[in-house]
């Protein structure tokens, strides 16, 4: 059940979707629910990381809204120099890679090298990217140059054959991801240091190091995400990103990773970001439910599965 | 004489098909003090847990006041007045000395708690045993030594009429141990009736009333303390021959080279000033009582843990080993005690747990899985493992097979120098004496091997040389011929070696004064 459950619900949305509106199943609809994932779900790939090796990360949701609003901010100053032109969204896309790096990076310093609870110190600096974004935009929203969003608008909305590049990125994360979780060493060391970081210790798995990996490559998948996101509404705000962080560990959770740690997919994270983003569109598509419940529905599922995961872990045991 | 008020008769408990007591009988008398001695693993704890309700037995009564009882849980041993001091404290770290002491019968006035009155009694439980920490102060605040006073004051608050320690002293100074006899002394007087075990036998001459000593889960000898002194506790506590459950030794040639040359190795808290040598194709024992320091010292070595030492030589060349990455590199690795909680990933089957160690040979990046299979097949022919399929979870394996996954994951590695530390702990004999023929084997073949152990028998049967901590310190070498199982004990509670030079010059006496 753990292992089809997520996919049987997905089916079982998909179906009801199809019911309820003819329009659910058009490309349109598709790429677009596809495109609104991608964000949540590249976020959510690295989180799978994080939790299976026994961390937490809940500053991912401000950590995009301060690099999307630092990223708008060095370009919109170098605009004057620089023109527009593929050098200064390069320019932007390096800033979003090096803070989401140093972001994450600071995260895993505290939590592995200080001894910091995970959760303590994710909950300091979700606050502080949060504050030092409504800082940076004085209360307001940061925008991009107009001339500067026509020239970046295409990373979001154009692609290759029909399908967007967010669509395109988020595919890679996911294939990586996978690969890397189930295949590699350094998949096998995170599940073994969240599994029982004792044993990862007496087997010479630098525990340390795996998971200061894991949060700077969450980091680091942060800001691939809002370099995607930016082009979209090519602004920041204070409302940027909130509760990212929740949907994104809903989804890893949903999707049969272990909140714990020691056993995570990345796949399941997939099928949870989907469902999650399939709930959002039905409604909205639907007038059978308000759409205010959709967070309503989101929690009962997020309450079923871990219900599920712990009914077949007792029934292994 | 007077009054029985608790006493096992033909008591005995099985783990699974183990049995580990075999028929006790055991009788405790109001107003006396009850030695309980022997060595690890003899089957004192379990007596005691018993006892006091926190085990059932398996055979055998349980007698109270003569009649015969049956504990249901442990609030039918309180409520019975027996009352257990753990060896690891049974207190709420969290909560304050006060609340700890009231833990469970708090004091109310109306519906509320009436703290001032909770507050003054236990300042008075505490005065009687001289202890001075603030009752409002966070038991995780507090020494060792306050906690095991905290837990005596608490047995003091349950008017206790049978009061059951396990190794109480282990934590105390001398003073501290002196006020708690005193203590000891004073309720045997109101008529309670005290089991206490100890490791040191200068205390059980000094305060006991009757002495019980128990060997291989079985009471061997029982009577009043004035009729056994210190010499013949250790030799009864001993005596038992070593059957032909191990590999004959070969003699250690005096050329051969010396392969680790350790000098003050320094843990922290646990171990001081190790200086000791390693030759290749010699099996070291170490021996010594649980908390010695051995498992501390030896992780240490091995970068397990933070520790310093004057001068490591491995193989001839001067080295430091910072992490246990750096040992393995250099063909040194340690083998646990504790296989599920240290060795082995019970969630995970057996080729993730084989491998975990050494998965940088199974590919750089991606895991070559074809290799790893070869390899449990490889390991499971090698050491025999036993189990019902490839898949089954490592949790699901007997201890016996544990250890042998356990061992054949740290042989991956391929040690020259292998630790090993209680490598036959709670498993069967059959396997006990295949890991003993594995390891005389791989020492014949040029590695060497260091064995922490607790069980006597394996340290004599096994090992070339037996190096004996007591309190962080070695205590002493013992060669060839002079591995006996009293020296060892001897060594082990700070006596001399060879028997019978008494008091002030042992180094007992000295210990005393620490």
């Amino acid at each position: 059940m753990a292992v089809i459950g997520p996919v049987l619900a997905l089916i079982v949305l998909v179906v009801i979707g199809a019911m309820m509106n003819s329009n659910f199943l058009s490309a349109a609809n598709i790429t677009n629910v596809l495109a609104r994932s991608a964000f949540i779900g590249i976020i959510a790939v690295g989180m799978t990381f994080v939790i299976t090796s026994g961390g937490l990360d809940l500053s991912v949701g401000s950590m995009a809204a301060f690099i999307a609003g630092l990223m708008i901010l060095v370009m919109n100053a170098a605009l004057p120099s620089m023109g527009v032109g593929v050098p200064i969204i390069l320019l932007g896309m390096a800033v979003a890679l090096i803070a989401g790096l140093a972001a994450g990076m600071l995260n895993g310093f505290l939590i592995t090298v200080l001894g910091i609870e995970a959760f303590i110190v994710t909950l300091g600096s979700m606050g502080i990217y949060r504050s030092l974004v409504t800082w940076l935009a004085d209360g307001g929203t940061l925008s991009l140059d107009f001339s500067l969003r026509t020239f970046y608008r295409p990373v979001y909305f154009d692609g290759i054959l029909g399908i967007s590049w967010p669509i395109i990125v988020f595919a890679l994360v996911v294939i990586i991801g996978q690969i890397v979780m189930s295949r590699s060493v350094f998949g096998r060391h995170c599940a073994a240091t969240g599994s029982n970081e004792h044993v990862a210790h007496y087997s010479n798995v630098n525990v340390n190091r795996t998971r200061l990996i894991t949060y700077a490559a969450l980091g680091v998948l942060v800001g691939i995400a809002t370099i995607m996101y930016v082009p979209r509404l090519g602004s920041a705000s204070s409302s940027t990103g909130v509760l990212w962080e929740l949907e994104a560990i809903a989804a890893v959770i949903i999707g049969g990773t272990v909140l714990k740690g020691g056993f995570g997919r990345v796949w399941g994270t997939v099928i949870g970001v989907l469902i999650l983003s399939l709930i959002d569109n039905i409604l909205n598509l639907t007038d059978f439910v308000s759409p205010y419940l959709n967070g309503a529905i989101q929690g009962i599922i997020i309450i079923l599965a871990v219900i599920l995961q712990r009914e077949s872990k007792a029934v292994n045991q | 004489m007077s009054l029985p008020v608790l006493a096992l008769q033909g008591v005995s408990k099985r783990f699974g098909p183990i049995e580990v007591l075999h028929s006790i009988d055991l009788t405790l008398r109001s107003g006396e003090v009850h030695a309980l001695i022997g060595e690890n693993g003899a089957g004192k704890s379990t007596t005691m847990k018993i006892l006091a309700g926190y085990q059932p037995a398996s055979e055998g009564e349980i007698l109270l006041d003569d009649k015969v009882v049956s504990f249901g849980s442990l609030h039918d041993g309180e409520e019975a007045g027996i009352v257990m001091i753990h060896q690891e404290f049974n207190l709420a770290e969290q909560l304050s000395v006060e609340q700890n002491i009231f833990l469970g019968r708090e004091l109310k006035k109306g519906w509320l708690l009436d703290k001032s009155e909770m507050r003054r009694r236990t300042r008075a439980y505490l005065d009687r045993v001289e202890c001075t920490v603030d009752p409002d102060a966070l038991v995780s605040s507090l020494s060792n030594s306050d906690k095991q006073m905290v837990e005596i004051a608490k047995a003091l608050s349950r008017d206790a009429r049978v009061l059951i320690m396990d190794e109480p002293t282990a934590v105390l100074t001398n003073r501290e141990t002196g006020v708690l006899f005193d203590q000891v002394r004073a309720l045997r007087a109101s008529g309670t009736a005290i089991l206490f075990t100890s490791h040191k036998l200068d205390e059980v001459a000094e305060v006991s009333d009757q002495v019980t000593v128990m060997r291989d889960g079985a009471v061997v000898h029982s009577g009043p303390a004035s009729q056994i002194d210190e010499d013949r506790m250790a030799t009864t506590m001993v005596g038992r021959d070593v059957s032909d459950l191990y590999p004959a030794k070969p003699r250690v040639s005096n050329d051969a080279e010396t392969v680790l040359a350790v000098e003050g190795l320094t843990v922290p808290g646990f171990a001081q000033d190790l200086s000791f040598e390693l030759r290749q194709g010699e099996i070291l024992g170490i021996g010594g009582l649980i908390g010695a320091g051995r498992t501390e010292a030896m992780e240490g070595l091995c970068g397990l843990r933070t520790a310093s030492a004057a001068s490591v030589r491995l193989f001839g060349e001067q080295v430091q080993m910072k992490t246990p990455g750096d040992a393995q590199r250099r063909g040194l690795c340690y083998l646990t005690e504790d296989r599920k909680l240290r060795g082995l990933v019970l969630d995970w089957g057996m080729r993730e747990n084989l491998t975990l160690q050494t998965l940088f040979r199974f590919g750089s990046f991606l895991i070559d899985g074809r290799a790893e299979e070869a390899a449990l097949t490889q390991a499971i022919k090698e050491f025999d493992i036993r189990a019902g399929s490839r898949a089954v979870r490592v949790g699901n394996l007997s201890g016996g097979n544990q250890q042998k996954l356990l061992l054949a994951k740290v042989m991956l590695s391929e040690p020259r120098i292998l630790i090993v530390d209680e490598p036959t702990r709670g498993i069967d004999i059959g396997t006990k004496q295949q890991i003993y023929v594995f390891l005389r084997q791989l020492a014949a073949q040029g590695h060497a091997i260091i064995m922490i152990t607790s069980e006597m028998p394996e340290l004599i049967g096994l090992a070339d040389r037996v190096m004996v901590m007591r309190l962080g310190q070695i205590a002493g070498t013992l060669d060839e011929q002079a591995i006996t199982e009293d020296s060892i004990v001897r060594l082990s509670m700070g006596l001399e070696a060879t028997s019978s030079n008494t008091a002030a010059d042992s180094p007992l006496a000295q210990d005393r004064l620490l």
